[in-house]
């Protein structure tokens, strides 16, 4: 009875004792997390911690967060696809692997729900974060509170991940929950609620994200800077933002009404009582659409850049560049369909969607001509950033072709649930999003901390991806003209798939070595920082604004606003110094208006995981503490009046002369 | 690119793009309607035998909530009005009056709920019950957060007097409340008054 009310449906038999795979597991995790804690404790940097990080509203430091989060996820999200990898090669015939089927379901629904959610998505908002506002030579973002707590929000979405590995399970839905079998009756666990709850904090964070970005690039540009001549990148992220902002919403209500139906017997998606699965499925790919193009625009606009910096060119169509991203914006609303074409809509409907889906391959192939005419005689440096980029293009081709092809609706019919359709979207994700995030990395690493990564260690990760994604991948789509449908947790030897299944292994144990070499390269780049530190704050001879101020961006970004009058701001001042040497008068500073820190954000989150935590063990007493310390944080908030301050003209111009 | 020599006291820039901010999320508030709206849409026939929903709706009843709400936003109206004489005393009594307003409305719809429970008409009966409930419970939890939210500010008002930060906080809420009754006006047209033919 007092069991019930202190911990509600929480007991010990919650934490899988028996399975030894998940308690090393989290055995690591823990050792992990003890050896952080330990080395904070043992150099006394708590209140670093605190003070720098943890509290911080700078745009930079926020997007930093934002990568580490999305690298630690990457290594989860990797070890589970490692995991079902070596399930697939051992699990034929006689022999059973070495995941139960209830096991193996939640990881590849934890695959790709971290994948996704926790991986993309925060490694896109922390190169946005990181770049957005210096390119168009802004203070900070629109609102510096909202990006904290749209941070931390995501941390305890990823954590609540994590922490169902250990109490509980996790969904064994796959990665999108589909109803009946994720309602109460078919997955009458916590599995199901932890994806929701997971899903719905860190969603809450994405789209105040969306309305953060989309103001800042709508009214905190610097003087003269036209929307025609903000760099690609920015407008690649702020279509993306409004796909945030118009799609989320759909996201945090389906799950709200799958919650509703799990927890208060309500009927929206059950098999009985009226409920339709089919709204749920629409709905999800209403925002799940969408969703993809929100994680693949903004890797266009690093592409874009890149291309241009080291091509030494401007980026050939730009105006055509910005006219086809704001297409796919508007097509992406009105392809969902073709998620399930197999739904029985008829032939006009699929007929309709497949067209629509075609399409959508118009502007991307416009962005893919820009690319190979921008490069198209240009003084082309072969380093990093630009073999993602080249990677890239043909990678993301092949996929695009695939999903085209997939796009026409009996041929789907054929495909559907298939291999070849886990190998086409990992095709445009990995070749697509990926990529374009690790080349951005490796492109913006030095303005975020001052030095290069190193070059040699970069390329090797690059042909380990490479090389690894198409061995890995390749025999996927085969596997799936063969007719091997998804999420197979054993099959029979007479099917033949064995040997494809082994090289895909391969495959992807070659991916792991690129992202050993990733982590490589960031240690002997940081151990060897000194000899790669970029004095000059423009270590590419870059185009864009965020490359005239020093590296790493100090924190009031620039000492004194741009005024800009052309596209490729920066490179255009530098041609013009070039030619007159007395172009650069003496800087006149003004008082800057900065955001203070504040802790507001980060306790929010925290209550907000109590209410997520406890609402999935039903543990009413710690719901309404979460509710009220959400609350209470937010009015505590509104009454702060010192929001702000401002950093005088003399302190600016003392610390811009010591940086020069 | 040359550099920018004009002075930087941009307060009051920062009011109109903070206002705009939520403008945007009052969209992203909209399209969160339209998918309940959509959702009760396509399960509000799908009674699973119980009765049709036109037997359910007391229109009386929901026209004077209707009546009270649009009131509402009448006398917050005239709260913000009196915001700009800069005398504190009006702005709370009409915030209070809408306060007032905004929790009878809340009332007759717990009092419409209670008695279809009653009835044995329940989210549990059938999905289009479900889509009903959820639909117009998720604009009366609107309703009720924003009169916690009104209470903060006539707090905030009686501490912080009537700045332009408590302007910037009075047009937030303005134009959430005004929001709050379109979407009431659809609630009233699509799931009353469509309901009831």
């Amino acid at each position: 009875m007092y069991q019930k009310i202190l911990f509600g449906n929480l007991t010990l038999a919650a934490i899988p004792y028996h399975n030894p795979i998940i308690m090393g597991a989290g055995f690591f995790m823990g050792l992990i997390g003890a050896a952080v804690i330990g080395a904070l404790l043992y150099f006394n940097k708590w209140k670093w911690l605190w003070r720098e990080w943890i509290t911080t509203v700078d745009h930079k430091k926020i997007g930093v967060m934002y990568i580490i989060l999305a690298i630690i996820m990457l290594l989860r999200g990797m070890a589970d696809a490692i995991m079902m990898r070596l399930q697939q090669v051992l699990s034929v015939g006689n022999s059973m692997g070495y995941l139960p089927p209830e096991h193996y379901d939640q990881i590849f629904t934890a695959h790709g729900v971290i994948m996704i959610f926790f991986m993309a998505m925060p490694f896109m908002f922390g190169l946005i974060n990181l770049v957005l506002p210096l390119q168009i030579g802004a203070r900070d973002v629109a609102y510096p509170f909202l990006n904290s707590l749209s941070f931390w929000l995501a941390v305890v979405g990823a954590m609540l991940v994590n922490i169902s590995l250990l109490i509980g399970d996790f969904a064994a839905t796959g990665w999108l929950a589909y109803p009946p079998l994720s309602e109460l009756a078919y997955s009458p666990g916590v599995g199901v609620d932890y994806y929701i709850w997971a899903l719905q904090i860190s969603g809450v964070g994405t789209l105040l994200s969306g309305i953060n970005f989309v103001v800042t690039v709508l009214k905190m540009r610097c003087p003269g800077m036209t929307m025609m001549k903000m760099p690609i990148f920015v407008w690649t992220a702020f279509c993306s933002m409004i796909l945030v902002i118009l799609a989320f919403p759909v996201l945090t209500v389906t799950l709200a009404l799958l919650f509703l139906d799990r927890y208060f017997g309500m009927h929206f998606f059950t098999t009985d009582a009226g409920g339709n699965a089919m709204m749920y499925i629409n709905m999800i790919w209403i925002w799940g659409h969408p969703e993809v193009y929100i994680l693949i625009l903004p890797a266009f606009g690093i592409y874009s850049e890149i291309v241009a910096t080291f091509s030494k060119k401007y980026l050939f169509g730009y105006e055509t560049m910005v006219w086809a991203t704001a297409c796919i914006t508007i097509l992406a609303f009105i392809v969902w369909l073709h998620h399930f074409f197999t739904m029985g809509a008829g032939a006009n409907v699929n007929a309709f969607f497949g067209i629509m889906t075609m399409i959508i391959s118009v502007p991307t192939g416009v962005k893919v001509f820009n690319w190979l005419f921008t490069m198209y005689r240009g003084r082309i440096t072969f380093s990093t950033p630009m073999l993602w980029t080249i990677g890239f293009i043909t990678t993301f081709v092949f996929g695009g072709v695939t999903g085209v092809l997939m796009a026409v609706p009996a041929i789907d019919y054929q495909v559907h649930n298939s291999l070849f359709l886990v190998a086409h979207f990992h095709n445009a994700i990995i070749g697509g999003v990926v990529f374009g995030y690790l080349g951005g990395l490796t492109y913006w690493f030095p303005k975020a901390f001052g030095f290069k990564l190193n070059e040699t260690l970069g390329k090797c990760a690059f042909w380990c991806w490479l090389i690894g994604f198409y061995i890995a991948f390749i025999p996927l789509y085969l596997l799936g003209l063969m007719g091997m449908t998804r999420r197979l947790n054993h099959y029979d030897v007479s099917t033949g798939w064995h040997p494809y299944l082994v090289i895909a292994a391969i495959g992807a144990s070659i991916i792991v070595c690129g992202i050993i070499f990733q982590v490589l390269q960031l240690i002997v780049s940081i151990k060897n920082r000194e000899q790669n530190r970029d004095v000059t704050g423009d270590p590419w001879d870059g185009r864009t604004l965020e490359w005239s101020i020093p590296s790493p961006a100090p924190f009031y970004n620039f000492a004194v606003t741009p005024i800009v009058d052309s596209r490729d701001a920066f490179w255009a001042a530098k041609l013009q110094k070039s030619e007159n040497n007395n172009l650069n008068p003496a800087p006149h500073y003004h008082d800057i208006h900065m955001p203070k820190n504040t802790s507001a954000g980060f306790m929010i989150a925290v209550f907000s995981g109590l209410v997520g935590f406890a609402t999935i063990w039903h543990i009413v007493w710690l719901m309404a503490l979460g509710l009220l310390g959400v609350i209470f944080t937010m009015v505590v908030h509104s009454f702060n009046m010192s929001t702000d301050y401002y950093l005088k003209s003399n302190e600016i111009e003392k610390l811009d002369l010591q940086r020069v | 690119m040359t550099t920018h020599t004009l002075n930087n006291d941009h307060h009051h820039d920062m009011d109109t793009t903070d206002i705009f901010g939520f403008w945007i999320y009052i969209l992203s508030d909209c399209i969160l309607f339209a998918c309940l709206f959509a959702a009760y849409a396509v399960l509000h026939n799908n009674v699973y035998g119980g009765p049709s929903m036109r037997m359910l709706i007391n229109i009386p009843s929901i026209f004077n909530e209707t009546i009270i709400l649009l009131v509402s936003s009448f006398t917050y109206g005239m709260a913000v009005l009196s915001s700009y004489k800069n005398n504190i005393y009006p702005v709370i009594l009409w915030l209070g009056i809408t306060m007032m307003l905004g929790a009878f409305f809340v009332g007759m719809e717990i009092n419409e709920f209670t008695h279809l429970y009653q009835e044995g008409h329940s989210w549990q009966s059938s999905a289009a019950l479900s889509a009903f409930f959820t639909l117009v419970g998720t604009h009366g939890l609107h309703v009720t957060i924003g009169i916690i939210w009104m209470a903060m500010i006539i707090l905030q008002l009686m501490i912080f007097k009537i700045s332009p930060v408590m302007q910037k906080r009075l047009t937030y809420l303005g134009l959430f409340w005004a929001f709050l009754d379109i979407i009431w006006i659809f609630v009233f047209t699509i799931v009353y008054l469509m309901g009831a033919i």
